[in-house]
């Protein structure tokens, strides 16, 4: 900027202080701008009555053993299942192979017989086969995608296909013996 | 072409090469010679563009969230109001900000009024203002129907219902207007987007508006010329910091309204969703409409062969047009009222009769308020066609300064004459 | 200097607001409210007596629909309550997968259950009459939360030589005086859980304060948020007063 007005008369310290107020005037200024820009910003978070239903309760009572439910959550699949014992013992043997997204079993479950886990393929984010009985179940006697060939396990994880992960769990918590809440 | 400053930033310099913003800034606000006599009054330009801005960001904020149908609308806007973080704040500003930038642009006219700013060389510039202002006031009359409370919908419905007064295509001009057969869905709709569009539109025509400012240069409270160095500073840094100030005084006014008093300048009816079957004990326009409004409904008799309802209509345009040719109206010699020692009186008597016309435009058109109103549009009529014309050649002016720099120093340049280093423009 | 003219000017205009004029000339009596002011704040005892007013007294005909049961948070209530209050009222959902639509028990992010399916039936419940919803009507009506507490407490007997028209009932601030509302409060027509005295004085200043907080719950962050933004700018503005005097000193 070109040099401008210059006060001839005036000292060293008066343009010192000049320059102080100057620069507290600036940062004030900067702090009220960001102040204002924030508010607006935070406008596009997830508003209040999107939030509220950032949790759901799901009754499970009528789920009976081998048979799968899904339900939407935030917008989302959540795959419920009663697995059987024979789905149980599967997914723990499981634990003992190389996977490509280690987990045990039992750190994917809070009660072994309730698999609870986000029904998006970790690959490209279709939704697997496997919920109902008629379903193709994949090599691994889980689930099936059919947009590139993922097969997951009697408990979600990862065995073949180009998913890089296990199918997520969501945080959920036993209300009681038959409900949970999801998120 | 003033000395082109050498950059020695090297990134600065490059840019400047191919694309000089930076040679540009430097001329228009870094070296650009303002009169030093200016006062406060000269502040609400850059208020206004201020304004406009925050009202450009809140809107497109807003519009985010807002949906623009007849069942959705009223409720989106409560949505935001209650459930969208912050959304409350951001409607406050808005709403406030339209009440807002009538203030200022109403208070800048006036002062263009009392100083004869408008006289030449800047006819262009007022024109260009007045073309801002007929923008304002469709952007304004649009953004208040998008709530879709009750006074949006009749508010909507008397004005655009205006239009059937022209002989002839009026009734078809409406149709159109609408959509349809009444203010519905469709007339939303369009109001958006035109709502949305309108600002853009007002922003280039600032732009022009600032260009031609800066071809013939700001006027003053004397209204005489910058002759020479001695009688101007250049705008950074005296001006960025009065301006600063201007703006910190203003923010406060804002400030106020918007966390404090966020309803004061609207109507209860409002927070009442829109419906076709009952109409509001009494219509009135947003504030800034009113004195209009009274013109409107002050014409209560048919003139000629022109209806009642038609010559309101062209009464309350042309008050409006008639703005356009007051540069040609004015006859004085001279240009600041403060010169003017009859002018001075009259335009407060405009300005009087522009506060009663507005309180008109908010009572029921009976009674009292029926004849102040005619007598109010009258008035405004002749101070434009009559006083204006003849004043100026009857008036004799007091004896002008010698110069902007006497007129501030009291006699003599002195130590104040080094103290503007810019150079002055050739215009 | 002329914009604290300017900002005087419209402080006068408001204190001089005085008491309100309804529509027809009626003076509605200025009272005080714990929301009213800079530092108003909602009184939170006042708004669950409110709650309770609306719950017994006026959710029969009025809708509230723009609140949800998670909303009564601010008025102090804890998650569990919320929900059981909630629960208390059955929302339509579905259609399940038998193509049908079922009743549940609402949950807090539901809206409040409206009385009425549509505005017909609730014509129709009320010899033709709107009970109109009353999320907003504090800031709806001219004169606020003073002209709702008139309205409540006006209900009287028709003076001499006024006729009221049958299925209506006089009142001393309503437009027209005939409103086809019977009166709602009545002494001790509530009995209040924190034992406060259910005058009709009483059940009116807190259905009003309930009210003014349904129109809108964000008040308090407004003007708390309006503080700290004034006290900036006066400090900001008076900074730049400074550097304003120092740019120009030169010239003066």
């Amino acid at each position: 900027m070109a040099d401008t007005a210059t006060s001839p008369d005036t000292g060293d310290d008066d343009a010192g202080r000049r320059d102080f107020l100057v620069l507290a005037a600036s940062g004030m200024g900067v702090v009220g701008v960001a102040s204002f820009a924030w508010p607006l910003v935070h406008t596009m978070n997830p508003s209040a009555e999107v939030l509220a239903l950032s949790t759901i309760e799901v009754n499970l009572d009528p789920i009976e053993e081998g048979q799968s439910i899904t339900v939407v959550w935030q917008g989302k699949p959540v795959f419920i299942r009663k697995r059987t014992g024979a789905e149980v013992a599967e997914a723990e043997k499981g634990d003992a192979i190389d996977l490509r997204d280690p987990q045990k079993d039992g750190d994917r479950v809070q009660k072994p017989e309730w698999l609870i886990m986000i029904g998006l393929c970790t690959h490209l984010g279709c939704i697997p086969l496997g919920q109902k009985g008629t379903d193709p179940k994949g090599e691994f006697g889980g689930w099936f995608c059919p947009c590139h060939g993922s097969h997951y396990d009697t408990s979600g994880r990862i065995r073949k296909g180009p998913a890089p992960k296990n199918l997520p769990v969501p945080p959920y918590k036993f209300v009681d013996d038959k409900t949970i809440l999801i998120g | 072409m003033n000395t082109a400053p050498q950059w020695k930033n090297p990134v600065i310099r490059w840019v400047d090469e191919r694309l000089p913003v930076f040679t540009y800034m430097d001329h228009e606000y870094g070296q650009f010679p303002m009169p030093k006599n200016l006062n406060y009054f000269w502040n609400f330009g850059a208020l206004a563009s201020i304004i406009l801005v925050t009202m450009i960001v809140t809107g497109i904020v807003l519009a985010m969230q807002y949906t623009p149908h007849v069942d959705y609308a009223f409720n989106s806007v409560e949505r935001i109001m209650r459930d969208v973080n912050y959304g409350w704040l951001v409607r406050y500003i808005h709403m406030n900000g339209g009440s807002m930038f009538f203030i200022v642009v109403y208070i800048h006219m006036f002062r263009g009024l009392y100083y004869g700013s408008y006289k030449a060389p800047r006819e262009l510039l007022w024109i260009l203002g007045v073309v801002i202002l007929l923008l304002m006031m469709a952007t304004a009359f649009m953004g208040y129907v998008l709530p879709w409370g009750q006074m949006s919908y009749w508010g909507a419905t008397v004005i655009t219902n205006l239009f059937s007064a022209i002989p002839l295509v009026g009734n078809w001009i409406v149709t159109l207007l609408w959509g349809g057969f009444a203010v519905d869905n469709a007339t939303l709709n369009r109001f958006f987007a035109l709502h949305y569009l309108m600002p853009f539109v007002l922003f280039a025509v600032v732009a022009l508006h600032v260009v031609a400012l800066h071809m013939t240069k700001s006027s003053n409270p004397d209204g005489i010329e910058m002759k020479g160095p001695q009688d101007s500073v250049p705008f950074h840094p005296y001006f960025t910091a009065k301006d600063a100030v201007g703006t910190g005084f203003f923010l406060l006014f804002f400030a106020f309204f918007v966390f404090f008093a966020p309803n004061f300048f609207g109507e209860p009816d409002n927070y009442i969703e829109a419906n076709p079957l009952v109409t509001p004990a009494h219509i009135v326009p947003e504030w800034y409409f009113l004195p209009f409004y009274a013109i409107l409904r002050s014409i209560t008799f048919d003139v000629l062969f022109i209806p009642a309802k038609l010559m309101g209509v062209i009464l309350m345009f042309g008050s409006i047009m008639i703005l356009f040719i007051l540069p040609w109206l004015d006859t004085a010699k001279v240009r600041s009222a403060k010169y003017r020692p009859i002018y001075k009186y009259v335009f407060w008597i405009f300005f009087i009769d522009c506060i009663a016309l507005g309180w008109v435009g908010s009572q029921p058109p009976e009674g009292a308020a029926l004849i102040i109103g005619q007598l109010g549009t009258f008035y405004y009529f002749i101070h434009f066609l009559v006083v204006m014309p003849v004043l100026g050649k009857i008036e004799t002016p007091l004896p002008l300064p010698a110069s902007i720099a006497e007129s501030v120093t009291g006699g003599g340049g002195g130590a104040s004459a080094g103290a503007a280093a810019a150079k002055m423009e050739k215009p | 200097m002329r914009k604290a003219m300017i900002s005087a000017a419209a402080a006068v205009m408001m204190a001089l607001a005085g008491p309100a004029l309804a529509s027809g000339g009626v003076e509605i009596p200025k009272r005080e409210w714990s929301f009213e002011g800079l530092f108003g704040t909602y009184d939170r005892a006042s708004m669950q007596r409110g709650l309770q007013i609306y719950k017994e007294n006026c959710s029969g005909c009025h809708s509230l629909n723009l609140m949800y049961y998670r909303n009564l948070a601010d008025l102090g209530y804890e998650p569990a309550q919320i929900k059981a209050f909630a629960a208390e009222n059955e929302v339509q959902d579905g259609p399940n997968n038998e193509g049908e639509m079922y009743d549940r028990p609402a949950l807090p992010s539901d809206r409040f259950v409206k009385p009425f399916p549509n505005d017909n039936a609730a014509r129709a419940g009320n010899n033709g009459a709107l009970p109109p919803d009353l999320s907003l009507m504090v800031e709806a009506r001219v004169g606020g939360p003073n002209y709702l507490y008139a309205l409540l407490t006006g209900f009287t007997d028709a003076p001499e030589g006024v006729t009221v028209m049958e299925g209506m009932n006089y009142n001393k601030v309503f437009p027209g005086h005939q409103i086809a509302m019977a009166p709602p409060l009545s002494d001790d027509g509530v009995e209040f859980t924190d034992g406060t005295k259910a005058t009709v004085d009483q059940q009116a200043q807190d259905i009003v304060t309930f009210l003014a907080w349904t129109s809108e719950p964000n008040m308090e962050a407004r003007k708390k948020m309006g503080l700290k933004v004034m006290i900036f700018l006066v400090v900001f503005t008076g900074l730049l007063i400074a550097v304003k005097k120092r740019v120009w000193a030169d010239v003066h």
